[in-house]
């Protein structure tokens, strides 16, 4: 492979109407799915299985498989649900897929709820961007217009509806079983699992949840094959993938490219570290992801490298800081998000998050102690694995790596009595400021 | 302590089109409260004993959630929402900096209206924009990379009314309660207006274009020599340094040229 970046999902955006369905069929849309209307169920199960392409939604677990999990026959009703709750900080990947190809999700849509024996899906959509909520009703609508979506598919006998459903400001609602009890109307809280969603879901029924990034995926694995995804990535994370840049990094967005690409390499194609500074951590995948630092810089970004030098590939929410900027402040901002965010289900979570802000927040203002890092570390300790859903297990990662990278920094505060950062310094506009 | 009849009359058919969207019509709550949002602009006991009786519901149940969601709002809403994004990148990027000039610019506090109404401040969690930081969102739309001289000028364009533009978004700005009415599921006509990306949405595929950089030429050339993991004859696109690295790394990742097709 040649090709450092890979633009596929992504390869028709600069276009003025890549979001419309003329623009989409003028791009190759819609042609995956006679293809995949034509095979029978299983076998476009078995079609996402060779891909081993794993879910983009940042747990990784293979969509294929998912999709197999699906019991057969019985009477109760399947359900496909898109999971397009993105609101993981650092997570901006599908919000601009769904502004500019939200066909390319409504026709993997259609071909995962085929392969499933769904008759209805939903899209859970955040509804805090309200423009990508008015371009998936439009997809929506065009689809079913062309006879995408309704009865008797392009004459095939399968039968679809879609739901575009805007959510209402919910962070745990991307936990999947959360998102299920939300899009019942009920407060998005997680289940226990077992049993899982492909059991017992949707009203109790099998029901698939899925990413977009991974949904969207779906015409390009059935349309050319399995082997032309595999050809992609590594050994065992195969395919490409969106890599979001954010922070301090001179050219910031989307770069798609395959799994395995390194942030040297991402950095190098995105013109470095912004001028004059250096990188001091960054986060591979999200705030739920443990913080590398720079050096982390040669690790392959595939599910593998990323897990044995430590942090998680999760949603490839690559946020970017350098020298100027305060950890502890930065770390404290996400706990304080995940303290907002806890749905307050369970005791680790809800409790555990409350104290690990007030720990951090006495660390930032210089008011802490060495005492205050232990007792950091073993609250987080016992939120891990003991709450209900991985909202709690996420408050630990930026926590206990943040600490054993810049555990000096955290002392550094209380020796000054204070936080030896300029804020200023940090943020894109100190001149204006100045 | 009911909504005047004329309302209901008009929300009634709205409210059986989006339970008829469900299977249960539990599910159609979010919906509904999103609705009666877009007649108040918040949601009111009024609102809370709307819904209650179209899903038949207690108004404990549907309070209970209602208050889960932080988009539902539980006091009036000025015209334009304004919710500047807080968390920790934004934050960094100069989020902070901006919110805090805009209350004292605007003189409200987090989650407070402006006396003439028009503008709420609040500041938000990450709205998955993290490459356009900092972020501020009015009702919803994307404006991005603000800075605090940037937002004082979207304040003053929307109390003056004189016009003001998402970055990615609608041509024209909806006020509150037709965001809220769009969220319900009645989209406006405005999905084919606004870009379809911006700049940083579309950095990697300038690049790939700029290099030559054609995945699916080097697939077919891939085919064509039969499944080996050799690269490809070099086109004469030039290739950058970066490239020559690329190419070097996933060579090596692939221990098994066999298994290709």
């Amino acid at each position: 492979m040649t090709s450092v970046l890979t633009p596929e999902l992504s390869a028709h955006w600069d276009e003025p109407d890549s979001f419309t369905l003329a623009g989409y069929l003028r791009d190759g849309g819609y042609q995956a799915l006679p293809t995949a209307l034509a095979m029978p169920p299983d076998e476009v199960i078995q079609t996402m299985k060779d891909s081993v392409l794993r879910g983009r939604g940042g747990a990784g677990f293979p969509t294929g498989l998912k999709w197999g999990f699906i019991p057969k026959g019985g009477d109760k009703p399947h359900y496909l649900v898109v999971n397009a709750d993105e609101s993981e900080p650092g997570a901006c990947k599908d919000m601009p897929t769904l502004l500019a190809n939200p066909h390319a999700l409504v026709e993997g849509l259609i071909i995962a709820s085929y392969a499933i024996s769904a008759h209805l899906a939903f899209i859970y959509v955040r509804g805090e961007v309200l423009h990508v909520v008015r371009r998936l009703h439009h997809a929506v609508a065009e689809a079913r217009e062309a006879g995408y979506l309704g009865a008797d598919i392009l004459g095939s006998g399968f039968d679809l509806q879609v739901v575009v459903h805007a959510g209402a400001g919910a962070y745990i609602c991307g936990e999947e079983t959360a998102l299920l009890d939300s899009l019942e109307g009920y407060r998005g809280q997680p289940r226990l699992k077992p049993p899982f969603p492909a059991v017992e879901g949707l009203y109790a029924c099998p029901t698939v949840v899925n990413n977009v990034e991974s949904i969207a995926t779906v015409p390009y694995i059935l349309g050319r094959g399995a082997a032309d995804f595999t050809a992609f990535g590594t050994e065992k994370s195969k395919g490409f993938g969106l890599f979001s840049l954010s922070g301090h990094v001179t050219i910031p967005g989307q770069y798609e490219a395959p799994l395995g690409t390194t942030l040297r390499e991402l950095l190098e194609l995105a013109g470095g570290i912004r001028a004059g500074h250096r990188l001091k951590f960054w986060t591979p995948g999200g705030s739920s992801t443990p913080l590398f630092t720079d050096a982390h810089l040669d690790v392959p970004l595939d599910y593998e490298s990323v897990a044995a030098a430590g942090s998680l590939l999760g949603t490839r929410s690559v946020q970017l800081f350098d020298e100027t900027t305060c950890v502890v402040r930065v770390v404290l901002r996400w706990i304080e998000f995940y303290r907002h965010e806890s749905c307050g289900k369970c005791t680790p979570c809800r409790e555990g998050s409350y104290w690990v802000v007030q720990l951090l927040e006495a660390l930032e203002s210089g008011q802490g102690s060495e005492a205050d890092l232990d007792k950091l570390l073993d609250i987080c300790t016992n939120i891990t694995g003991r709450a209900f859903c991985a909202l709690g297990d996420s408050i630990e990662a930026p926590v206990k790596s943040s600490i054993t990278y810049f555990r000096d920094e955290y002392l550094e505060h209380q020796r000054l009595g204070g936080c030896p950062f300029d804020p200023a310094a940090s943020t894109l506009f100190q001149m204006e400021h100045a | 302590m009911s909504l005047p009849e004329e309302v209901r009359a008009r929300l009634e058919p709205d409210a059986t089109q989006i339970i008829e969207r469900y299977p249960r019509s539990r599910s159609a709550l979010l919906p509904l409260l999103h609705l009666v949002q877009a007649e108040q602009g918040y949601v009111t006991q009024d609102g809370i004993e709307f819904c209650a009786e179209r899903l038949g519901l207690t108004e404990a149940e549907v309070t209970a959630v209602a208050s889960f969601y932080t988009m539902f709002k539980h006091q009036p809403v000025g015209e334009y929402h304004l919710g500047v994004c807080t968390n920790s990148l934004c934050a960094v990027m100069g989020g902070d900096a901006i919110f805090a000039d805009l209350q004292g610019y605007l003189g409200v506090g987090n989650d407070e209206t402006t006396a003439d109404g028009k503008i709420s401040l609040e500041h938000v969690e990450c709205n998955a924009a993290c490459d356009y930081a900092p972020v501020v969102m009015v009702n919803w739309e994307f404006f991005d990379n603000q800075t605090p001289r940037s937002a004082r000028e979207l304040v003053d364009g929307l109390r003056s009314g004189a016009g003001v533009t998402p970055t990615r978004g609608a041509a024209r700005l909806c006020t509150w309660k037709q965001a809220s009415r769009i969220l319900a599921g009645f989209p406006d006509d405005q999905a084919t207006t606004g870009r379809t990306a911006g700049e940083p949405s579309l950095a990697g595929l300038r690049l790939a274009r700029a290099q030559g950089w054609t995945p699916d030429e080097d697939l077919a050339a891939e085919r064509r020599s039969g499944g080996s993991a050799e690269p490809p004859a070099q086109s004469d696109t030039a290739r950058t340094d970066t490239a020559r690295t690329d190419t070097a790394r996933t060579d090596t990742a692939r221990t098994d040229p066999g298994s290709k097709p």
